[in-house]
């Protein structure tokens, strides 16, 4: 089965139905707000960006990752976030992050990342609040930086007095991983580096984990389904335009974002680093993809260099 | 063990000199057109920046704080950064022909690099000893290396994108650059 991009992208935003839903469910309607307002926005500023650059707009030629984008971003910021808020998030992905870099397969880095990476550093405390965390049920900081400054409990005592909550993030982390398996099963990400991320996420994991002491950094099961690990994973960094060609470069890019991402949960300030992780990661994209084309066309120019 | 380490995530990576505290911006645009370049002017930068610490620290701390004149030590680190580069420059003539046709004319601006004068400044604080001072001016040149090689090669990667005229060139560069020190925001409370 050969599918045009338009379709593939379509593909991908089915597959991101039943991790959206399973959000919805837990956390109301601020899921589904997100997503609508996103997906208008994104559409009207990648028609403007169009017009601007003089490319002709037609419903066939509409580029179906202005969604998948808008899709991304909704999932990463807290439900019913102002439209503001949104807005400068829709514009930092696709005006700036796609279209100032020459359209759709152009970008060197992920735009959704781009989005939701400005919209995190300008408006750190309007996103730190999140639904389902806190006693009151309603809102409070994320697992993750609950976990982070549990106070000297340990792992076992904060999973007791969190259960609810750890119960409902793995359901979302599952519904997405599901999504997940299926595009890969169709064939349509370069898989490598979903595994890359997982590999180093787990490889780190394990090698600051002590048994779950009040100290602990956490368990690799524990990263595996908190934050926005497990979507990443499978959709964030298999975006083709932004990951390196080459199958060692792949494992490489995977890697280097899992690790990261570990490193900025355990030890920086911002409780998760995904979008952080992945744009360090997209910086190396060209070394890397420069590295795979040598060893592919110029080994023997390589050769005789000095 | 800790302390080191600590330092030296730092000066590579939280405080990298060219994204988190925008010094050596000058290389860091001017430069970086090709990989080539970019890659020659990290590495020779990192060696002017390791061996001007070397002689600095001492100078420092040897001359400067005895004699009661430290508000001296920025011509003195200027003058010991020329005299630097200078050698170095007389070293790369005479020696690496392959290296001194890619840097050319770029090789004396060197000493003109912000970040060399700022890592010399930096590392001489009192309560840093010499094995502190040496790691974190290795963190910061091979932070400035890394920084200026993967951007040489980005840059040559958009000189193949349909990068909208008014974007082409500089404009482009300072919005990927501004990315890419967004990326390195996600680093800040590490080490601390």
């Amino acid at each position: 089965m050969v599918l045009s991009n338009q379709q593939i992208m379509g593909v991908f935003c089915a597959a991101l139905v039943p991790g959206t839903a399973a959000m919805t469910w837990l956390w109301g309607w601020g899921v589904v707000w997100n997503l609508a307002i996103l997906l208008c926005l994104c559409a009207v500023i990648e028609v403007l960006c169009k017009l601007l650059r003089q490319s002709p707009v037609t419903l066939t030629t509409f580029d179906v990752s202005t969604f998948v984008t808008a899709w991304l971003i909704a999932l990463c910021l807290p439900p019913a976030t102002p439209v503001l808020v949104l807005a400068s998030a829709a514009v930092a992905s696709i005006a700036l992050a796609k279209h100032v870099f020459g359209g759709a397969g152009h970008s060197l880095f992920n735009p959704a990342m781009v989005g939701y990476a400005v919209a995190l550093v300008s408006f750190p405390e309007l996103l730190a609040s999140w639904p389902g965390q806190a006693v009151d049920g309603y809102s409070g900081a994320t697992l993750l930086s609950e976990f982070r400054y549990r106070e000297g409990r340990t792992v076992e005592e904060f999973f007791d007095s969190q259960a609810s909550a750890f119960s409902d993030q793995r359901f979302i982390a599952l519904c997405f991983a599901a999504g997940g398996l299926v595009i890969w099963r169709l064939g349509l990400i370069a898989w490598r580096t979903s595994v890359g991320v997982l590999a180093g996420v787990t490889l780190c994991a394990m090698l600051g984990y002590d048994g779950g002491a009040s100290t602990s950094y956490g368990s690799p099961y524990f990263h595996w389904y908190s934050g926005g690990l497990l979507l990443a994973t499978f959709f964030v960094v298999t975006d083709p335009a932004t990951h390196p060609r080459g199958h060692a470069q792949q494992w490489l890019f995977g890697i280097l974002v899992g690790v990261v991402v570990f490193v900025i949960r355990a030890f920086g300030s911002y409780p998760d680093g995904i979008a952080f992780a992945v744009l360090f990661a997209n910086s190396f994209t060209p070394l890397l993809n420069r590295y795979a084309e040598r060893r592919k066309h110029t080994p023997e120019v390589e050769a005789n260099r000095v | 063990m800790g302390e080191l380490a600590v330092i030296l995530i730092g000066a590579l990576l939280v405080n990298n000199f060219v994204l988190a505290q925008f010094l050596g911006l000058c290389p860091f645009m001017g430069i970086t057109r090709g990989y080539d370049t970019a890659a020659a002017t990290g590495i020779v930068t990192t060696l002017v920046l390791c061996l001007t610490m070397v002689l600095s620290y001492p100078l420092y701390h040897a001359i400067l704080v005895p004699l009661e004149v430290t508000y001296l030590r920025i011509i003195a680190f200027i003058a010991v950064t020329a005299g630097v580069v200078a050698a170095s420059a007389f070293y790369i003539r005479t020696t690496r022909h392959a290296l001194h046709q890619v840097l050319g004319s770029y090789l004396p601006l060197i000493t003109t690099n912000c970040a060399v004068l700022g890592v010399a400044l930096l590392a001489t604080k009192p309560d840093l000893t010499l094995l502190e001072t040496s790691v974190f001016s290795i963190g910061a040149a091979t932070g400035f290396t890394i920084v200026m090689v993967a951007f040489g090669a980005l840059r040559e990667q958009l000189t193949h994108s349909a990068i909208p005229a008014p974007f082409q060139g500089i404009p482009i560069a300072l919005i990927s650059a501004g990315i890419m020190s967004l990326a390195l925001m996600g680093f800040v409370g590490v080490g601390q």
